[in-house]
């Protein structure tokens, strides 16, 4: 076990390492791409702090983004912000994302499962219209930040390191909150929720809570799109595109998981990166993408990581097992199926 | 009035069906008290309306005096009422201790002091997870702890149920067939638990169809029929009692209760 845990840390300070040193690569591009790549990192763990961890699956994180968009580019835009301060905005966008969670929890939350899923949609389309319509929002031309004169090799270094700093605050707090009296409760909820409550787990407190850090984590992550991508648009900012992405990404790598959205991500956003400079036409790219959802949902519903754990552990036992046969043989007068059946079989196949 | 746990005129009607209508029972202090009556009676949904499962129609529920009528599940669990369900009810992705410490969570919360608590706490602590294996060793389930409670028989399911009521120390436990499916080794098990647990002072109402294991466990049955309480009494006394017969026998037409017998 201690040799495992070591192997862990060694392995993620490999990684950490690889991923502070992508920009010193020089490949403007490479940086662009992996800003997005952890961006994405960062959007799908927090949203499995709250769906992965509780079971309901939201398809409004856009709304947490949008409003991180929207609130950067409306700061900016009023008090005539350029350059690097803009980077100390972020973390205002999360928290207007926070207060917007904290109503549109209130009201989804109190419905569970499909009906959940419904209304998170709603909400979204809500605030898309309102991005869309108000005249403060720039309506449907949106707003645009001043330009960035800053040199065209690095310009996207301080971008990459603060999607980094995010994504890794992220994935500390989902490991932190999982093994968390807190997450527990999370898990609690997930398996039965009437009864978690009935062991004295105040659900709604509980469940509204990560909501909110989920929602905080996302639209930091919104702050930080307006001024990588000079832009805020309702189209881009309320992206229907992003909640569908984020949840496929948990979904494809292991829902519910630490790792799991993680992996997804990692794998999904380079490959989403690389169709839309493929295929002209983006919607190629989008019509695979819900193709690869019905074939992860049918056929991994319960994402990439957990599958072939299971199968390790089903190959380790079936591995000691033979070792165990050929060291004692099987008993004589006992048919081998019997020995089979007594050692410690492979984990059961959990209900998907 | 020394009743730990009393119903007054609880009704409860689900669309048309009148589930409870007007139900008074009582539970003592230190007593196992039964709840009996053929399918349909009234025995969970009392259970439910006493947990906070459910709004009460009409009349109260009284936990030492106090009114406790239509609470929340986890208020009614503060208080100091613990339950378990017919079909089982367990965290079934997470581990049997996980399972234990879910429950232990309000007892933790109690003990400590001052306002701040730190939220990403690692859960359970060092004393819970000791008090919690006690517990799992006391029902037999001790080796299970680190699986995950979707691998458990549905026997040893009841029993992780049992166990993780048990570690909030409630006053009373309101059991829902703990002997239903279960091998008769375990139902010797349970049962015998049950008692250990009664001497201790804790206070049990039983529903329960396995009669042999009412009669011999139970200080006082109380028979429901068409939601209402029609006896009360001692388990010799309910036993020969006529309603009794009635309600469970019947006429031949409505015995569809095999294991009333």
């Amino acid at each position: 076990m201690r040799s495992l845990a070591l192997w862990r840390a060694a392995g993620l300070a490999v990684l950490l390492a690889v991923a502070a040193l992508i920009p010193l690569a020089g490949n403007v591009e490479l940086t662009q791409v992996s800003v997005l790549v952890l961006m994405y990192v960062g959007a799908a763990v927090a949203w499995n702090i709250f769906s992965g961890f509780t079971g309901y699956i939201s398809l409004g994180a856009a709304v947490f983004f949008g409003t991180g968009v929207y609130t950067v580019a409306l700061i900016t835009k009023h008090l005539n912000l350029v350059g690097g301060v803009v980077f100390a905005l972020y973390p205002l966008g999360g928290l207007a994302a926070a207060v917007v969670a904290v109503p549109f929890g209130l009201v989804a939350l109190r419905v569970r499962r499909h009906t959940f899923v419904v209304v998170t949609i709603a909400v979204f389309f809500i605030f898309q219209l309102m991005a869309s319509n108000f005249s403060w929002t720039g309506g449907a031309v949106g707003i645009i930040p001043q330009y960035l004169n800053w040199d065209q090799a690095t310009v996207y270094n301080p971008f990459y390191y603060t999607a980094l700093l995010i994504a890794v605050a992220a994935i500390v707090l989902a490991w932190a909150i999982w093994g968390s009296r807190f997450g527990l409760q999370l898990r609690a909820i997930r398996d039965d929720e009437d009864r978690a409550r009935g062991l004295g787990v105040k659900t709604m407190r509980v469940k509204l809570t990560a909501f909110v850090i989920s929602g905080f984590i996302t639209g930091t992550l919104g702050g930080l799109y307006f001024y990588f991508q000079s832009d805020a648009l309702p189209q881009y900012a309320f992206n229907p595109f992003f909640d569908l992405t984020i949840a496929l990404m948990a979904f494809l790598g292991g829902f519910g998981t630490l790792a799991g959205p993680i992996f997804g991500a990692l794998l999904l956003e380079p490959y989403l990166g690389w169709a839309q400079q493929q295929v002209t036409n983006t919607y190629v790219a989008q019509i695979v993408l819900g193709a690869l959802f019905l074939i992860v949902i049918i056929f991994l519903p319960r994402g990439i990581l957990p599958t072939v754990g299971e199968k390790l552990t089903a190959f380790r036992a079936y591995r000691r097992r033979r070792a165990a046969e050929r060291g004692a043989g099987p008993p004589p007068g006992l048919p081998v199926g019997a020995t089979a059946a007594g050692s410690p079989g492979p984990t059961t196949r959990s209900a998907s | 009035m020394t009743a730990l746990l009393r119903t007054e005129g609880v009704s409860k009607a689900y669309g048309g069906v009148q589930a409870l209508s007007g139900c008074s029972i009582q539970v003592e202090r230190g007593s196992i008290a039964g709840l009996i009556g053929p399918n349909g009676s009234g025995k969970t949904t009392l259970f439910n309306m006493i947990t906070g499962y459910g709004r009460v129609d009409s009349g109260d529920v009284y936990l030492n005096d106090t009114k406790i009528t239509s609470l929340a599940p986890d208020k009614v669990f503060a208080l100091g009422i613990g339950r378990t369900f017919q079909l089982t009810r367990v965290f079934s992705r997470l581990t049997v201790m996980e399972n234990m410490i879910v429950a232990a969570h309000h007892k933790e919360r109690s003990g400590q002091t001052g306002r701040f608590r730190n939220p990403f706490a690692r859960a359970g602590g060092a004393a819970t997870r000791k008090r919690a294996m006690e517990l799992l060793e006391f029902t037999g389930i001790a080796k299970l702890a680190g699986d995950r409670a979707e691998t458990l028989s549905y026997g040893q399911r009841k029993l992780l149920e049992l166990s993780y009521v048990l570690i909030a120390e409630p006053e009373i436990i309101l059991l829902d067939e703990p002997a239903g499916g279960v091998n008769p080794t375990l139902i010797g098990t349970i049962s015998e638990r049950i008692r250990a647990l009664n001497r201790g002072g804790t206070t049990f109402l039983i529903v329960e169809h396995n009669m042999e294991f009412v009669m011999g466990l139970c200080d006082q049955v109380t028979v429901l029929d068409y939601g209402n309480a029609v006896v009360s009494g001692p388990p010799d006394t309910i036993r020969n009692d006529r309603r009794v017969l009635d309600a469970y026998l019947g006429s031949a037409e409505e015995d569809d209760d095999s294991s009333a017998a």
